[in-house]
């Protein structure tokens, strides 16, 4: 594929002035192949875990005991109201000083990376969102929907894998799809505790090789991409899970 | 609100919502000992391991710099709201437009801000924008880094308000704009005295909203060596000698702060919500 797009970008490097070198310098093509591939594990992770978050949240924000309600509650405020960069700078800078380091002859590398500090960041602050999310999807399942099943000889456990949980589901879709999309944006933010994803190569590139205005044209390109895509999917998502005369 | 049977209350979710739905003054309060908690202990760790000043000492003597950092950031804050809402409000007007060759475009760059990262748009505002520009006159106008960063962040709010103004307006029943048609109102003066004046009560907890999101996201500038709190707080601790100990009490104290700030504003949007939820 290199091969094939290589000499048109070269030519329109000599011909306009236009330097998208990512595309045909070998070296820099693969730094930007890299970042992309980094970024998106980086949103792939990070949305993840903050689904997992979200769901055991919800789950415990539902549990009898009032500190176990409290605790998920004191975490949500607090990851609510602070500003997502210190989070990550507290992550990676104050709590990544103290995780320990091992020998890999001759230098030290710590256990947990850059980049799983990011996911954990990005995690515990989308999750924050998604408790909420899953919860009221939770809450808005009708009291008689589930009365219903019970007049049908369900269990409660029946009722609440076969009713409950893909109600919930449905409703909280639409809150989700916004949450993970801008999720999906924070995680550009990476770019201070310097995971090489794709804003920080593309800053790289444009240091190296001052082409500025079309660096980032490329990385507009990039997370309107990506962020059109992931809505897309989770759109119809949305459509293949509706169900007939339910909500709407 | 009473829950009708099999019916699923939707609209409670059609609104994108920043704030959890329960805020609460102890849950705060709990939340600023636990962070005092935290930090006591991280200090007195630190103390233990070094001779110099302890880092809260240390923490104490660098507070007003911070500050003072921090007061840059709700000045960029406050500037930057004000400026989006101004064009955000425009732009969402250009969106309601009946002529297409003035909506679509509008449509277009409401797009565009809301779907790129906030960084992103940092860079193009930082990188792209003159320092300065020449008037007619040959005056100069200079453009300091924390204006083009306040630029920067008004931008992706801008996108939004202007959606928010859109939504509001969409939301007004349409027998509204029919009843103000049967009283003679001509479209401008029907949006100006009957259709405006409904959106705002809908549109202010949204906007108060993008408010804190703004807040929370101008440690951003940092990256930019713009003097607000974050590089104020990090030129402290390289200046008390950069030790690891120092390291979880300046960034406690920094979310500290913003926390401080936010979270008044997030019960006072909160009560604001129910209010006008009951209103309608």
């Amino acid at each position: 594929m290199f091969e094939l797009i290589a000499p048109f970008f070269r030519h329109l490097y000599e011909r306009t002035g236009l330097n998208f070198i990512v595309f045909y310098d070998p070296h820099e093509f693969g730094r930007f192949v890299a970042g992309i591939s980094i970024s998106l594990q980086l949103i792939f992770w990070s949305l993840l875990l903050s689904l997992v978050i979200g769901v055991v949240g919800a789950w415990t924000q539902r549990s009898q005991s009032a500190i176990w309600r409290g605790c998920v509650h004191a975490y949500i405020q607090a990851f609510r109201n602070t500003p997502p960069m210190i989070q990550l700078l507290f992550f990676y800078f104050a709590l990544g000083a103290f995780t320990p380091s091992v020998d890999m002859g001759g230098y030290t590398q710590p256990i947990i990376s850059s980049f799983v500090w990011a996911v954990i960041s990005f995690g515990i602050f989308g999750g924050a969102f998604n408790v909420e999310i899953f919860r009221a999807g939770l809450d808005a399942v009708p009291e008689s929907t589930l009365e219903a099943a019970e007049s049908l000889c369900f269990s409660r456990w029946q009722t609440y894998t076969n009713v409950t949980l893909p109600l919930a589901f449905r409703i909280s879709l639409p809150a989700l799809t916004n949450n993970l999309v801008s999720l999906a944006k924070t995680t550009s933010l990476a770019y201070v505790i310097a995971v090489p994803e794709m804003t920080y190569v593309l800053n790289q590139v444009w240091s190296d090789n001052i082409n500025v205005p079309e660096m980032m044209l490329l990385l507009f390109l990039y997370y309107v991409l990506v962020v059109t895509l992931l809505a897309t999917a989770l759109h119809a998502l949305e459509r293949r899970l509706v169900l007939p005369g339910y909500g709407q | 609100m009473t829950k009708r049977a099999f019916r699923l209350e939707t609209e409670q979710f059609s609104q994108e919502r920043f704030f959890c739905r329960f805020v609460d003054w102890r849950v705060g309060a709990g939340l600023l000992v636990a962070f005092a908690l935290s930090m006591a202990m991280a200090s007195a760790q630190g103390a233990a391991q070094q001779a110099a000043p302890s880092p809260l000492a240390t923490l104490v003597i660098w507070m007003p710099f911070i500050l003072k950092g921090f007061a840059l950031n709700l000045v960029i804050s406050f500037l930057a709201m004000a400026i989006a809402t101004v064009l955000g409000i425009g732009l969402g007007l250009m969106q309601i437009s009946l002529i297409w060759l003035v909506r679509a475009p509008s449509r277009f760059v409401t797009h565009l801000l809301r779907n790129s990262p906030w960084l992103v748009i940092l860079f193009v505002i930082m990188l792209l924008l003159p320092v300065d520009i020449r008037l007619p006159g040959n005056q100069r106008v200079m453009f300091p880094d924390w204006i083009k960063v306040t630029i920067a962040f008004a931008l992706p709010v801008m996108g939004n308000i202007s959606e928010i103004l859109r939504g509001a307006v969409n939301s007004i029943p349409t027998g509204q704009w029919e009843s103000a048609e049967g009283l003679a109102f001509t479209r401008s003066q029907a949006l100006r005295w009957i259709i405006l004046p409904q959106c705002i009560r809908r549109a202010i907890p949204p906007w108060m909203n993008w408010y804190a999101l703004l807040t929370l996201s101008t440690p951003m500038a940092s990256i930019f060596s713009i003097h607000e709190a974050v590089s104020n707080a990090q030129a402290g601790m390289e200046a008390a000698g950069a030790r690891p100990g120092l390291l979880i009490p300046f960034y406690l104290f920094l979310l500290c702060l913003f926390f401080i700030y936010i979270y008044p504003i997030a019960v006072w949007t909160r009560k604001l919500e129910r209010k006008y939820a009951v209103g309608s």
